[in-house]
């Protein structure tokens, strides 16, 4: 949402003194569950990690405390940015997927509920497969080869 | 945590139904947590076990199955599409007359939570300075409407009726009749596609003859977090696929009341030498009511669950983008979090 200008930081890293890097708290400002829980999920994934968990400090804060200890001496940082780039590449995995035109989607979905699609107006998901982030004009007209319908059969 | 060699499996992938309450509700496939098991994250096998089956796709509502994810993903996802995906959406109302019975603060908050049809991709957020100083709204982010209507007197309403529809005209004030004022180059960049309110049929307001509306209007880009109308949903959720598992034969009575128990679909009753068998034919169709559970003699036939990674998702858009497109959004919001803060660690490194 709309922070004061740009000057703050949207991450720090809050340490107590005399602590190693191993054991470290990140500030990430106008972060909620959205990001945390995810993130926290791919950080526990990482064998590395021996804590990871994030707490909402105050609800009309919009902050988040992101707390991260590592085993045998590793930085805290490293499990962390690995997690974010493991996040991201979930996505862009995701995104790739579900931007496969259905029509092969339908042929392996569950037969029963095919049954519900109502006769025409049917779209193609940006058939043949289009440019993941894209700006352009909006690729969303509707398609109008039907085919007789789609996995019909 | 620690589980024995042979449910392990079942607690790792079902979240298991019972009688009074839910067990393995939380993910615990973590590294560490149980012997044998590789859980380290792995995106080979992510990507072989992850697809995506599209179920129903119209104009505003999609349906699909996510399948391979974890919960905490899926619900970023979910949350995101709440909260995060931009739209346009009516923000200042300049009211040059109102002399209708609805206030004017009334009447701009009907007019804000009216969904626009625009594309907000197209469109730049509005700066936040300009809470120092008024800043002109321009083409790259503002989209101008314009309301103006007066009710009157029908000349052709025949004198005893008393219907209002006959009596007046423009007695009824719909999103219908907000007309959409180009700024700058917009009439030429947004030439093909019609910028208004996405439904003609929103009552906005009522009149009575000589009662008029002039009110100039402009759209912002902004998100749901910010506020509801800006929402590009009308609602986003999903599911756990129900999981339904028969222990042993079920025949006879017993199979025509376990049948009874489920919702209609899910189980269905074979034929097996004369006899009448109990099959589970779609379990996705359940509503899981556990009304099975209430029968003494049927509760230990059967095992309730939901898989735990298997999200189907039912999107349904508000109209200004369709729920495909919005999905699409939504995921890269998220890949946009990751990289910002990959950036933030990144410089505050080289420092």
């Amino acid at each position: 949402m709309a922070g004061d200008g740009e000057k703050k930081p949207k991450l720090e890293m809050v340490q107590a003194d005399g602590a190693q890097e191993d054991c470290v708290t990140f500030v990430m400002h106008d972060e909620d569950h959205t990001l945390g829980n995810s993130l926290r999920y791919m950080i526990m994934k990482n064998p590395d990690v021996d804590f990871c968990g994030y707490t909402i400090t105050h609800p009309s804060e919009s902050k988040i405390n992101f707390r991260i200890q590592t085993r045998g001496g590793v930085p805290a940082v490293e499990p962390l940015q690995k997690g974010l780039s493991d996040l991201h590449q979930v996505c862009q995995h995701v995104l790739n997927t579900f931007q496969v035109p259905p029509r092969r989607h339908f042929l392996v979905s569950v037969c029963p509920l095919q049954l519900k699609q109502k006769k025409g107006k049917k779209r193609n998901l940006k058939a043949g497969g289009s440019v993941p982030g894209a700006s352009g004009p909006p690729p969303h007209k509707p398609d109008q080869n039907n085919e007789g319908g789609v996995g019909n059969g | 945590m620690a589980a024995t060699g042979s449910n392990v499996e079942e607690i790792r992938n079902l979240v298991v139904l019972e009688e009074f309450g839910v067990k393995n509700v939380h993910t615990t496939d973590f590294p560490g947590n149980y012997p044998g098991f590789q859980d380290g994250w792995d995106m080979k096998t992510f990507q072989k076990n992850f697809r995506i089956d599209v179920v129903h796709l119209d104009e505003n509502n999609i349906e699909f199955d996510m399948v391979g994810i974890d919960a905490a993903i899926a619900n970023a996802f979910r949350r995101i599409l709440l909260a995060e995906v931009p739209t346009m959406a009516i923000e200042k109302v300049f009211i040059y007359n109102n002399t209708s019975i609805v206030q004017d603060e009334v009447l701009a908050h009907r007019l804000g939570l009216v969904p626009i049809k625009a594309d907000p991709r197209l469109f730049e957020y509005k700066n936040i300075a300009e809470e120092f100083g008024e800043q002109e709204a321009s083409e790259i982010d503002t989209i101008q409407l314009q309301l103006k209507i007066k009710c009157s007197r029908n000349p052709r309403a025949s004198k005893e009726s008393s219907d209002p529809r006959e009596l007046y005209l423009n007695h009824i004030v719909y999103s219908k009749d907000i007309n959409w004022v180009p700024l700058g180059n917009q009439a030429d960049v947004f030439a093909d596609s019609r910028i208004g309110a996405v439904h003609d049929d929103i009552v906005i307001a009522q009149l009575r003859p000589g009662q008029e509306l002039d009110v100039v209007m402009h759209c912002v880009k902004g998100i749901g977090k910010d506020h509801a109308k800006f929402s590009p949903v009308a609602t986003a959720s999903y599911r756990l696929l129900p999981d339904i598992t028969l222990m042993e034969q079920v025949e006879g009575e017993k199979a025509e009341r376990l049948k009874r128990c489920f919702s209609r679909g899910v189980i269905d009753l074979e034929d097996v030498r004369g006899k009448k068998v109990a099959k589970v034919v779609n379990s996705r169709l359940d509503t899981c009511s556990r009304e099975v559970l209430r029968h003494k003699d049927l509760k230990n036939l059967v095992k309730l669950g939901r898989v735990r990674d298997h999200f189907i998702f039912t999107i349904e858009s508000t109209g200004s983008l369709p729920a495909d497109v919005l999905m699409q959004e939504a995921i890269k919001v998220l890949m946009a979090k990751c990289q910002m803060l990959l950036n933030e660690l990144s410089s505050a490194g080289t420092q």
